[in-house]
């Protein structure tokens, strides 16, 4: 059996990591990470197309290949 | 047996014509890689006489002019960094040169991006003010239409189709957990309650075998054209894969495929029944399941996850490594570099995917949305979260939303600038794009496997390339080396 399979079957299960997921994170990494995420967020709200709708609504393509 | 590996991909770009009374996409995109040709000193078209993919021929435009809406008229021109910029149905497409590693087949498939970038610069120049061709490296329009990314491999003739079939299945439906870029929107049942989901591509995926790209989608595609020599080679062409704008995502991709090939080529994966009993459902299943629990089932019965069969698949790759190494990938440890990070790309899908936010796309895009939508308060069916979905692809850097999310970098900028005007030195790309940048004028066509030269008063002169790994700058820097004409070259050449 290779270490691989080993820490395969050791790994938590994965329930747990997707129920923190939902939540949302209070440690100070969490906090980092929002604080990330909230930069993030202003800057997209100044770049995203200003009428969403119109603009996805005009998005059509042929299909290709 | 095994054979080094020879990396391509093929990028159809979705267009869109922004403030212009014409929003015709067969134009569009003509404008486009006109306005980019034009700018270069000499311009090369492509040569079709070894093509025979089942498609229309088609030929070339004329420098400026507006090509009419048939094929037989589409742009379509080789770059000297041995790619082919063209008009593909109604898209901007962009075949990387062949690469000899996965993570130079990164950075090509990077240069592509720029090419397109300045494509648009250029276009934008020479339309009228106000208007705009703007392209977007996705796979959908969220409505139903799909254009491809498709990814080539060299493989061994020998290996029977069948079985090669057999076995890659289950990599093409499972690999989709690293590969995807993310959608929100299921188009495989519109009118359904939009979901976020992994793919962009899985909903069009509706048969497991066959020869076509456009519709009746198959996970297997039977194109065999191999641009080589066809007693030796075939070309294994992908068509399942998303287009990425994550490097890691490309690396992985391309690398992790390469290296399942290798074990399809010596026999491993024989035996091993990793076959999937219903592989279409099982695409679609893959590409919904964010949780990676669902359950797929094999032909003989038994259950497996899609991390399942990525895990299994990689235990056999590192068996593999171990006992006879994986040279054939690429070299200077090219394979270990992919087996790395195919390992710990798993181990964070098993144990926390959004901790890969800065590698994957789909993770990526996943967290964005979410975290956008929990600061409106909306939810997956605004038309926000669309745009955002659209605009994450955008190729333009002060628009893509993309750019703005410090993914992780596998290659710099100065080897993507340089391989935008230069070929890969490891393949017969080498060969392709230096007679081009040395001796354009004297090239009237270029493909895959051949150059055409006009010397003048003689019959045009085609040298055969059909070795992809010949042509190198090994191979061939001494035939250049003083070497100041097209007919020198082929003197030298004995052609």
């Amino acid at each position: 059996m290779t270490e691989r399979e080993l820490k395969k079957r050791t790994a938590p299960p994965k329930e747990a990591p997707e129920v923190v997921e939902e939540a949302p994170p209070s440690t100070d990494r969490g906090d980092r990470l929002k604080a990330e995420i909230d930069d993030l967020l202003d800057e997209i709200d100044e770049v995203l197309e200003d009428n969403a709708e119109e603009f996805v609504r005009n998005y059509v393509q042929k299909g290709g290949e | 047996m095994a054979i080094a590996k020879v990396y391509g991909i093929e990028t159809e770009y979705g267009v869109q014509v922004v403030g212009g009374a014409d929003g015709n996409p067969t134009t569009a995109s003509s404008v486009l890689i006109n306005s980019y040709v034009a700018q270069l000193a000499g311009r090369v078209g492509w040569d079709f006489e070894d093509e025979s993919p089942g498609r229309d021929a088609r030929g070339y435009v004329r420098e400026g002019a507006m090509p009419p809406e048939v094929e037989t008229h589409l742009v379509n021109t080789v770059l000297t960094n041995g790619a082919r910029f063209y008009v593909d149905h109604a898209h901007p497409e962009y075949s990387s040169p062949e690469c000899a590693t996965p993570l130079e087949l990164v950075i090509q498939d990077r240069a592509g991006e720029v090419v397109l970038e300045r494509a648009m610069a250029a276009a934008r120049r020479a339309l009228p003010p106000g208007e705009e061709i703007v392209v977007y490296k996705n796979n959908s329009d969220g409505k139903g239409n799909s254009y491809g990314c498709h990814e080539n491999y060299l493989m061994d003739r020998a290996v029977p189709f069948a079985r090669l079939a057999r076995e890659v299945t289950a990599h093409l439906v499972t690999r989709q957990v690293y590969t995807g870029a993310g959608k929100v929107g299921c188009e495989a049942e519109p009118g359904s309650a939009p979901a976020f989901e992994i793919t962009q591509r899985a909903d069009f995926f509706e048969e497991e075998i066959g020869l076509e790209t456009t519709l009746k989608r198959p996970i297997v595609n039977t194109r065999d054209e191999p641009h080589a020599d066809a007693t030796k080679y075939r070309r294994l062409h992908v068509i399942t894969g998303d287009a990425n704008l994550s490097e890691v995502a490309t690396f992985l991709k391309v690398g992790v495929t390469a290296l399942v090939l290798l074990l399809i080529e010596d026999g491993v994966l024989e035996g091993r029944e990793l076959v999937l009993a219903r592989p279409v459902p099982a695409m679609r299943a893959v590409s919904h399941d964010l949780t990676l629990d669902e359950p797929l089932e094999l032909v003989n019965g038994e259950t497996m996850t899609a991390l399942d069969v990525q895990w299994e698949l990689y235990g056999a790759a590192r068996k593999y490594s171990e006992e006879r190494g994986l040279e054939e990938i690429g070299p200077d440890g090219a394979g270990r570099q992919v087996l790395d990070r195919w390992e710990s790309v798993l181990a964070g899908l098993e144990a926390e995917p959004a901790a890969l936010r800065h590698q994957l796309d789909w993770v990526a895009k996943r967290e964005l949305i979410d975290a956008y939508c929990a600061r409106h308060g909306c939810g997956l069916d605004d038309h926000r979260v669309a745009a955002l979905d659209l605009q994450y692809h955008d190729i333009r850097p002060e628009r893509s939303l993309f750019r703005r999310l410090k993914m992780e970098r596998l290659v710099d900028d100065a080897a993507v600038e340089a391989a935008v005007t230069s070929p890969p030195t490891d393949t017969r790309a080498y060969f392709r794009g230096e007679c081009l940048k040395r001796f354009g004028p004297s090239i009237v066509a270029a493909n895959w496997d051949s150059i055409v030269f006009d010397l003048g008063g003689d019959p045009l002169r085609r040298v055969p390339m059909m070795e992809p790994l010949r042509g190198s700058a090994a191979h061939v820097d001494t035939l250049f080396d003083g070497c100041d004409s097209a007919a020198e070259l082929l003197r030298r050449l004995g052609a």
